[in-house]
């Protein structure tokens, strides 16, 4: 066999390598080059190697940004999975009921972040939101903008009631897709609720949860509109998450350089706990 | 253990059926015995399916009765019916080994594991697949699935009945036959009575003993093999059964014998009288192309027909011919003489049936 020469194939794929590089490429790099550099106007800069990087590894602000970012992460993940499979298992299959739960369970997810935001802001003041009213009813001195639990709580809940329902609706589809004879079969078997759920349904399931998982990993990792409108990142550092340091860094003290270097780390972070869920499902799906 | 009887079943789709197709089951009355083995046989959506899942009770009948040895089963829940099934797509639980899916339905009902184990190899030792207990169900090839899923019927001592819903549809033509002769076995060794739906003949034939024939919502036969084939009850079953199937052509009841336009072809005259008291002017002659007998030379039984064309099948030939306007067929043994141009054929009376209104006219018995 010889190798036909055949240069206007690179034509053809041309397109690609145009959108991969203003997509990916081009804009990434312009922060590794800015990671490397210390900027003082356009005409005047240094390179200064792994400086930056070295400063934000060692800054102690990010390093509790960061545990905050994982507790928060976690949190949500171990509340909204369950939660949104629980949903998705109650909501109704056929008629009417089962277009009106769709849009009902989907309203959250077409609201935007910082009205998502606003709202939760109202809902949870003691004087005239009903969530913070009914803390009050109940003798809890109920105050997001002082008491650091309080705030975390009403993140929390902000984000289960934000995002649960995406999770639900992937379940409710992977459900959906489970043929019928699968039921019948388990119930010639005589097999309990639970094993239903924990051999058919649990199963068959695997794959929307592991897109349910990383979508909701990497959002609540970079969460940023929702707690900024509703707490601020307050009282003091409590709620203070990785993207408001970073957007602090590079706006609010236009520190270019560190904020670049974060990027890079706060993007590796993510990327690396991924590919860890990924292959941790992966492995466990395996046969042995 | 147990016999199932179908007492004036019936089941519909619609929420007011007024009319007889609009019954997926139309009323009928059957029993299925102790120990035997049977076959469904059937066209694609004429009730065969329906039917099993009525047996089993994932379906509710709207009308009539199932019966497990005289007991009214009709609101039993599947899992109260102790019935095992084995589905057109093999199903098994993906996550869980070869053991376990068959210990499954017994850890449903408790059996304690020293019991459930000995069950289990017992019966994956039958099936052939002990050697694949501890692997993954999801790594499995669609004929050891569909052997898992029949294992799980097999393993409980209290099924009285293993209904199959076409369960060699996926499987390999070569591996087809060893599951169909693995499924006599099981039945001549375990003594349950099985129900086998197909659309096969050939399947319902190797495996049953008796094959009900259904069409449009109806048992239209029930008979071994040979029955189906030397006597068919109805047209369908004539039709249905048997390649090519059965040749028919309409004709006048006259005074002393059938007629199609210029020919007349004599019939026992007690068939004769039947046909008359029943007020009949036409009726549908049957005849398998194995029975039409082709002579050599002219005859005085025989009819004089036009041969349209001979087809070679290898270790016989079907010659087609058109008699009083229709196009017939008849088998040809290998060594037989092939007519050319014309045939003379008859209709030996033994083997020529008579059918009203699609169904067998017979000589009322004395």
């Amino acid at each position: 066999m010889t190798k036909v020469e055949n240069n206007k194939a690179w034509w053809l794929v041309m397109p690609v390598f145009l959108i991969v590089a203003f997509s990916a490429i081009i804009p990434l790099m312009t922060v590794v080059n800015y990671s490397v550099q210390d900027i003082f106007d356009p005409y005047t800069r240094y390179f200064v190697g792994t400086e930056w990087f070295k400063q934000v590894m060692l800054d102690e602000r990010l390093h509790d940004a960061l545990i905050r970012q994982f507790i928060f992460s976690f949190t949500i993940l171990l509340i909204e999975i369950p939660l949104g499979i629980m949903v998705a298992l109650m909501m109704p299959t056929k008629g009417k009921g089962a277009s009106l739960a769709l849009i009902l369970v989907a309203i959250p997810l077409l609201i935007p972040w910082n009205v998502v935001g606003t709202i939760w802001q109202i809902f949870g003041r003691a004087d005239i939101g009903l969530f913070g009213a009914m803390m009050a009813k109940l003798g809890i001195n109920y105050n997001y903008a002082s008491e650091p639990m309080h705030a975390w709580l009403t993140v929390v809940l902000m984000d289960v009631w934000h995002w649960t329902p995406l999770v639900a609706l992937l379940c409710y589809s992977g459900l959906r897709a489970i043929p019928e004879v699968y039921y019948q079969a388990a119930r010639i078997d005589k097999a309990s609720r639970w094993a239903v759920f924990r051999y058919i349904q649990l199963p068959k399931l695997t794959n929307v949860l592991i897109i349910g998982v990383l979508l909701r990993f990497m959002d609540s990792f970079m969460i940023y509109t929702e707690p900024f409108v509703l707490t601020g990142g307050g009282p003091g550092t409590s709620t203070t998450f990785l993207s408001q340091s970073l957007v602090q860094q590079a706006i609010g003290q236009f520190d270019l350089g560190p904020a670049a270097a974060f990027s890079l780390v706060y993007f590796l972070i993510i990327l690396l706990v991924c590919w860890v869920f990924y292959t941790t499902i992966m492995h466990m799906q395996k046969d042995k | 253990m147990a016999e199932i009887t179908l007492n004036a079943l019936a089941h519909t789709y619609c929420d007011a059926p007024s009319k007889p197709e609009d019954y997926a089951i139309r009323q009928m009355q059957h029993v299925w015995h102790q120990g035997g083995a049977y076959a469904l046989l059937g066209p694609s959506g004429c009730g065969k399916s329906t039917l099993l899942n009525i047996i089993s009770g994932l379906l509710e009948p709207s009308d009539g009765e199932v019966l497990f040895d005289g007991k009214r089963v009709n609101e039993l829940k599947p899992e109260e019916r102790n019935i095992a099934q084995v589905f057109q797509f093999p199903v098994v639980y993906d996550t869980m080994t070869v053991y376990d899916n068959l210990a499954f339905p017994l850890r449903n009902i408790g059996v304690p594991e020293h019991k459930i184990r000995s069950k289990v190899l017992e019966v994956a030792e039958i099936l052939e697949l002990s050697d694949q207990l501890k692997r993954k169900a999801k790594g499995l090839s669609a004929d050891q699935k569909q052997k898992v899923s029949m294992g799980r019927g097999l393993v409980r001592d209290d099924v009285s009945a293993i209904l199959f819903d076409e369960p060699l549809t996926v499987i390999d033509p070569q591996l087809k036959w060893k599951l169909r002769r693995k499924l006599k076995q099981i039945h001549e060794q375990f003594n349950i009575t099985m129900v086998y739906v197909t659309h096969d003949q050939l399947e319902a034939s190797t495996f049953a003993d008796k094959i009900a024939v259904m069409y449009q919502g109806q048992i239209v036969q029930f008979g071994t093999p040979r029955e189906l084939f030397e006597h068919p009850a109805h047209t369908f079953v004539g039709y249905f059964i048997g390649s090519p199937g059965m040749n028919f052509l309409e004709a006048e009841v006259g005074d002393d014998a059938l007629t199609f336009g210029d020919h007349t072809l004599n019939i026992h005259p007690k068939l004769l009288a039947e046909l008359k008291a029943r007020n009949a002017t036409s009726a549908t002659v049957g005849i398998r192309p194995e029975f039409v007998h082709v002579w050599d030379g002219q005859n005085v039984d025989a009819f004089r027909v036009d041969v349209d064309f001979v087809e070679d099948l290898g270790t016989y030939k079907i010659l087609t011919f058109t008699f009083a306007g229709v196009s017939m067929k008849a088998r040809l043994s290998e060594d037989q003489k092939v007519p050319q141009g014309k045939a003379f054929v008859s209709f030996p009376e033994q083997w020529t049936k008579i059918y009203l209104n699609d169904y067998l006219v017979e000589v009322p018995h004395d």
